[in-house]
């Protein structure tokens, strides 16, 4: 394993940018970026399975934004959409993260440790083997997985908030679940949401997500697996067939 | 249903004495017009659309297509499109959709500006004879250049210069995506650009795999829906185009439904078949101006600051100042999509009533970053409802460098202008995903049409621009004294700031 450290004090992003792409290049397996303070777009683009980013300090806006393979660790909490149109790769988040976490997300994982703000998972899809994963471990603020059309989110609600409190959870959903831990009041429901009880066989699709993510921060995954889940998913896959009539 | 049948919108009929019963009307008509009974082909007309394409395959002209054959009672206010629009939504309680440009009798800005042209004093050029410079580059320009002489006399340019698009001429396709037209159709358009040295836009659709030929030529496009983009998509184009808005249908979102999405669309925009590809209204991304910024920059960080990124608004009230805000954001090109540009589907409310003419909003947003001192950080492309070479020439008169057609190259391809690609039945081969629709356009051939098209243009902007003494487009551009309104109001004079005629 290769490793290379790059310090982020005062570096504008660009050239923070470049000198990940080149230690890529030269064969770094693993990256550790010191002092970060606000540097937005960090991975942004950059492609390679196998190499892990570890960023201390907070970054700035689009952390993974259509970034292609590498998984990114943050030691701390992330700004606005971390995982923006990202395709393949990983980004896991010691902390909380800001609005449109995962925005139109392709494929890949987000873990959230924490807290995220407003349009979280918002018009996450999936193409054949390419599913998206947000996992949140603590609570959603309101349009959550709004105009979902693919992949899974899961929201665990572990840091004492009710996880769902806020309105338009899945409005515009047509593809893709939204699981959470608890119950979800139905007034919290957007326009062409449903919800069941997770049945124990969608319960024991998530299992193994829940316990990477357990792992990844060290929780314990029983009472996680124990709990009952509420499943949100599309009323229609064609929200708005019946809305026109031709000229 | 007590309001009954509304009166048919076409009648068509077949002269006996012309026909053959060859049949061709029928194998060609995809809505269902004609169908044979024994030895006679029979004629349902309240299926037909107009769009010609069983006339232009009868091989005796014996088809007549008549509009509006039944007369209502005539009437300036509730007239025939008010009562039926009325009658269909009694009936369904639903939003109409309709499909190409704003179909309201809206005066044309450019049908009452005339070009100017020399006589005597100032000797006109003439195109065979001289060069005419009608290159352009698409892009930033720097505000001053730093220049260092070196020991041998050469000069070296300091300045960091931006990427720029060049082009041969300053007519390009707009985006019309892959769903919305057939994968033939965009083949056809882009042969015709990479041969003629210009570009076109892919659409919010993907870049489907057998257009990776062309790529060079194309400028791939990121709305709402970010259908088909990831980094391999991104890097594929010579530019990035964000879709704010479109001209069409400003400040609503597009739903592709998903009978339109087979195999291929679904590959190509990265999405199960048969779902309904749904580009929300605003970019969840985007919020605000800072938020464009952020779009803008985390495209080009992306693809290490080497594409030029365009964005794309309608053109309404406030075009002017939201221009200002683009070419703040470090994006290279503003495009501006006027009322009149054409749509697969838009809400019939939308497509009639929305938004301004591009002709109003290019010139304003030309005067308003002029007057801010930042004309130079964006080019300025104009689109929806140019028709002719005498509308480009206007349109960069009045501020534009380059326009974008998208109406007129689906002219070129056999398209009637029937407004109803929202079926999905297109006749033509164009705006349908059918494979026994789409394999009737043969992209060689009209590549060849469409290439044809933009050289006529390209060689009328020569001779107009000779006409007016101008030997570079780069001298027509802004060259509002080469126009004069003919009939324009004084306050349209102003916001165009053109004389008026005789003046």
């Amino acid at each position: 394993m290769t490793t290379v450290h790059i310090d982020a004090h005062r570096l504008h992003y660009t050239p923070l940018n470049q000198k990940i792409r080149a230690a890529i290049v030269n064969g770094a397996t693993e990256i550790i970026i010191d002092n970060v303070l606000g540097q937005r777009f960090i991975g942004d683009g950059v492609r390679g399975d196998g190499v892990t980013i570890t960023v201390n300090g907070v970054p700035g806006g689009d952390l993974g934004m259509f970034m292609s393979g590498p998984t990114i660790i943050v030691n701390g909490n992330a700004d606005h959409a971390p995982g923006n149109t990202m395709d393949k790769g990983k980004v896991i988040i010691y902390g909380s993260a800001g609005d449109a976490v995962a925005h139109s997300m392709r494929g890949g994982r987000v873990y959230v440790r924490d807290n995220i703000g407003y349009r979280g998972g918002i018009h996450m899809k999936q193409y054949m083997e390419k599913r998206p994963i947000l996992v949140v471990g603590g609570a959603a603020r309101a349009f959550l997985g709004e105009y979902m059309a693919g992949g899974l989110l899961i929201v665990l609600g572990l840091t004492g908030i009710t996880p769902i409190s806020e309105r338009g959870v899945g409005s515009g959903i047509h593809g893709g679940e939204i699981l959470v831990r608890g119950p979800v009041d139905e007034l919290h429901l957007g326009v062409g949401a449903k919800q069941t009880l997770a049945t124990e066989e969608q319960k024991a699709m998530i299992k193994p997500i829940i316990e990477d993510f357990a792992k990844q921060f060290g929780i314990d995954p029983v009472p996680l697996l124990a709990s009952d889940y509420t499943r949100i998913s599309p009323a229609s896959a064609r929200p708005f067939a019946n809305k026109y009539t031709w000229e | 249903m007590s309001i009954g049948s509304t009166p048919l919108k076409f009648k068509v009929s077949i002269d006996p004495d012309r026909c053959m019963s060859c049949g061709r009307c029928i194998e060609n008509c995809s809505y269902g017009v004609y169908r044979k009974e024994g030895d006679d082909i029979r004629i349902n007309s309240r299926n037909c659309v107009a769009c010609h394409r069983c006339l232009a395959f009868c091989p005796r002209d014996a088809i007549d297509i008549e509009e509006k054959p039944n007369d209502y009672r005539s009437h300036p206010l509730w007239t025939r499109e008010v009562r039926e629009a009325i009658f269909n939504q009694a009936k369904t309680g639903k939003i109409i959709l309709a499909g190409m440009g704003n179909a309201q009798p809206y005066p044309v800005i450019f049908d009452r500006l005339v070009l100017d042209a020399c006589q005597v004093t100032n000797p006109s050029i003439d195109p065979l004879r001289e060069p005419m410079e009608l290159r352009t580059y698409i892009g930033k320009k720097p505000s001053s250049l730093t220049l260092k002489q070196l020991p041998d006399g050469e000069v070296e340019l300091i300045t960091k210069l931006t990427p720029n698009l060049q082009i041969e001429t300053p007519i390009m396709i707009g985006h019309m995506s892959y769903g919305a037209i057939s994968l033939n159709a965009q083949t056809a358009l882009a042969k015709a650009v990479s041969r003629i040295g210009t570009f076109m836009g892919t659409g919010e659709g993907g870049l489907h795999e057998s257009l990776y030929p062309y790529q060079k030529n194309m400028i791939v496009q990121v709305a709402s829906g970010r259908f088909g983009v990831d980094i391999n998509y991104l890097e594929r184009g010579a530019a990035i185009e964000i879709k704010i808005g479109q001209g069409a249908k400003p400040g609503i979102g597009g739903h592709l439904p998903g009978e339109k999405v087979c195999a291929d669309v679904s590959c190509t925009r990265m999405i199960p078949e048969g779902s309904d590809a749904i580009s929300p209204a605003p970019h969840h991304d985007i919020y605000s101006i800072e938020d464009l910024k952020q779009l803008v920059r985390g495209l080009k960080e992306a693809t290490e600051w080497k594409k030029p990124v365009f964005v794309k608004i309608a053109a309404v009230h406030n075009s002017a100042a939201i221009a200002a805000g683009i070419a703040r954001s470090s994006a290279d090109a503003v495009v501006i999509d006027g009322f009149r540009g054409g749509t697969g589907a838009a809400p019939r409310v939308f497509r009639d009533h929305v938004g301004i003419p591009v002709e109003a909003a290019v010139a304003s947003v030309d005067a308003k970053l002029r007057q801010q001192g930042i004309r130079h950080k964006v080019s300025i492309i104009a689109s929806g409802g140019i028709r002719e070479s005498a509308d480009v020439a206007k349109i960069i008169c009045l501020g534009a460098d380059a326009v974008y057609i998208g109406t007129s190259a689906l002219v070129a391809m056999g398209c009637r202008v029937c407004g109803t690609c929202y079926q999905g039945n297109c006749a033509w081969g164009i705006a349908t995903q059918k494979p026994e629709l789409v394999k009737r356009l043969d992209p060689e051939t009209n590549s060849v049409q469409v290439e044809n098209l933009i050289h006529g243009w390209t060689l009328e902007l020569a001779e107009l621009m000779g006409a007016a003494g101008i030997n570079s487009i780069e001298s027509l551009r802004g060259n509002r004294d080469r126009l004069r309104g003919y009939m324009l109001d004084e306050g349209l004079m102003e916001v165009l700031d053109v004389k008026t005629v005789g003046a």
